[in-house]
């Protein structure tokens, strides 16, 4: 058997309670039991150190909003107060802002690996959605935290994002307004940004309660791309997963920490530590690096209203992946021109990042508007049309088939065989 | 199913009528006030106006000033930066006006001293024109503030001013 059996309460008091509340079998079927596929490979991890820094985030969040005042005259010296005074403030502190970094790294590798391997295609097309929308929800939880310390960057950055809305024909004046309590951004904004900042985190928690949820109702995908069949194909995701994915988590966190203890302001900026100043904008703004590329592309385009809704496009295009990309095959292992284009867009959306930290100015212009094109060529065209030249290689008859050797060798005990051969 | 008494509204499909719609209002006026305490209270509202001596302010330099939270350019125009408004043919501009139709004196420019594109405040004596250039998104105004390059839609606004005395304004 390679499945774990079903969880059997022991004691007299956990019958008691799994009869009233089967919480532990849930749990148990959750995330000891469920069959994986046996060939998860390492970028398969990624989720589980999501999981990780979502609690990480909320842990340090809630400590630091102990300390933290949301007043425009008190926010950016309550923020310096954390850091000199508090008991590890500066520990906190900077492991909230580079978890906020590092919690975006993870999530773009996770949809690179979705978009390799297809992971959204049917039948994981709602459980692809719902990590859309935690994406975006990430986005706007990040971008209200940058705000709160009340720097420079902080202030300027929300005048620019909250100012996209007043591209919206007629009423968008009205829903700056709205939206800043004032007529620039103010002490009502900071409040308001405050209290949705400590919101969205377990709005995003709620979602990824559903992401999980319709990942065990689908189940993973695989590097092959070839859907579970046997039992054979599979392993139980404790102790084989719960053992990768601890040991990936391991690795991350030193990569973390590095950045926590030896450059914790690198990926900061230092005109962040200038209160804010309504009347002067900083020489160069900015945003967080992980909005570079779409705020490349929001500079590309010589129009307000096509600039910004270029720059929401460009996100929710990932939205409709699952109906863009035609190709039956799942896998970019049998997909030799699509793996071709796959790194192209990985190159055009670094190279976008790259544009997208420099000013506006003569190459960076031009480069940035072919490489926004390149973007939407990706989604638009690439996608939708690749599968009608594209010859796929053929694909293995199941995932044991291609892990254990062809014909799957009959085994009086794969339970044995398989855990020599986990990857 | 289909009995004649169906196909005649009933009393029920009255209330029922009534009671969604009556449900709908509630609703409706429920979530009406966790909108609106998001529009700018009554304190930011309490008309606030600003007045600005400009006999401090040296021909060519531009002053920045705060009203409502937004920074107010009052530039003193020397007569070359005038001349230079003045010579643009309208149908060159991005937002047609003229620099007469902008200023209330010639050599007073006051506008609102925030981009039309996204929200920052433009250097002033930059760019091409040597106006003003905005250095998020790299957009260029002209003496007169009107748009010349870049990615704004539209000239710096003007916000309501008059002329107190021959040397002071009141923005507001």
């Amino acid at each position: 058997m390679s499945g774990q059996p079903i969880y059997v309460p022991k004691s007299g008091l956990a019958k008691w309670f799994e009869t009233r509340l089967p919480l532990f079998g849930f749990l148990h079927h959750s995330f000891v039991a469920i069959p994986n596929p046996r060939n998860l490979n390492y970028w398969w991890t990624f989720g589980g150190i999501l999981a990780f820094m979502l609690g990480f985030q909320i842990a340090t969040g809630v400590v630091l909003a102990m300390h933290y005042t949301p007043d425009s005259k008190l926010a950016f010296l309550s923020v310096e107060h954390i850091m000199r005074d508090v008991n590890y403030g500066w520990l906190l502190r900077y492991a909230h802002a580079n978890g906020a970094s590092m919690f975006f790294a993870v999530v773009y590798i996770h949809m690179l690996r979705g978009l390799y391997y297809g992971s959204y295609k049917a039948p994981r097309e709602v459980l692809w959605i719902l990590g859309v929308i935690i994406y975006l929800l990430m986005m706007a939880t990040g971008f209200l935290g940058y705000t709160l310390p009340w720097g420079q960057m902080s202030f300027w950055g929300a005048t620019v994002i909250t100012s996209l809305f007043g591209a919206i024909p007629l009423v968008g004046s009205t829903i700056t307004t709205w939206l800043w309590g004032g007529y620039a951004v103010d002490n009502a904004t900071l409040n308001r940004f405050y209290a949705l900042h400590y919101l969205l985190p377990f709005m995003i928690l709620g979602v990824v309660f559903l992401h999980i949820w319709a990942l065990h109702v689908v189940g993973s995908n695989n590097p092959l791309g070839v859907e579970k069949k046997t039992e054979k194909d599979t392993l139980p995701f404790h102790p084989y997963f719960t053992a990768k994915d601890g040991f990936a988590l391991v690795v991350f966190l030193i990569v973390f920490a590095w950045f926590v203890f030896y450059i914790p302001s690198y990926l900061g900026d230092a005109d962040n530590y200038i209160q804010a100043n309504p009347l002067q904008t900083p020489a160069e703004i900015v945003p967080e690096w992980y909005y570079l590329p779409y705020y490349a592309i929001l500079r590309s385009i010589p129009s307000k209203i096509l600039g910004v809704t270029a720059l929401f496009s460009a996100i929710l295009l990932f939205a409709f992946l699952p109906w863009l990309d035609r190709s039956p095959v799942r896998s970019a292992s049998f997909r030799p021109l699509y793996r071709i284009f796959f790194w192209l867009f990985v190159a055009t959306v670094v190279g976008l990042g790259y544009i997208g930290a420099n000013r506006p100015e003569g190459a960076y212009v031009i480069a940035g508007r072919i490489l926004t094109i390149c973007y939407f060529s990706f989604f638009l065209i690439v996608l939708p049309l690749l599968p009608l030249i594209e010859k796929t290689k053929p694909l293995p008859a199941s995932i044991a088939d291609a892990v254990l050797g062809r014909p799957a060798r009959p085994s009086l005990n794969p339970g044995h065989s398989s855990a020599s051969e986990v990857r | 199913m289909a009995d004649s008494a169906s196909l005649q509204p009933s009393r029920r499909d009255f209330l029922f009528i009534a009671t969604g719609a009556a449900g709908a209002v509630a609703v409706g006026a429920s979530i009406w006030p966790l909108i609106d305490q998001m529009n700018p209270d009554a304190s930011t509202l309490a008309a606030s106006t600003t007045e600005v001596d400009l006999s401090g302010i040296a021909e060519g330099q531009i002053v920045t000033v705060k009203w409502r939270g937004k920074p107010i350019f009052v530039r003193h125009r020397t007569a070359k930066e005038i001349a230079a408004a003045r010579a643009v043919p309208l149908n060159e501009l991005r937002d047609p006006a003229s620099d007469q139709s902008r200023v209330q004196k010639p050599e007073w420019l006051v506008v609102i001293g925030i981009c039309t594109h996204l929200g920052c405040v433009p250097l002033g004596h930059q760019g091409p024109y040597d106006g003003w250039f905005c250095p998020c998104h790299g957009s260029v105004y002209d003496t007169a503030a009107r748009i010349r390059q870049g990615p704004a839609p539209a000239n710096l606004a003007i916000p309501p001013y008059k002329f107190v005395s021959d040397t002071k304004i009141q923005i507001g």
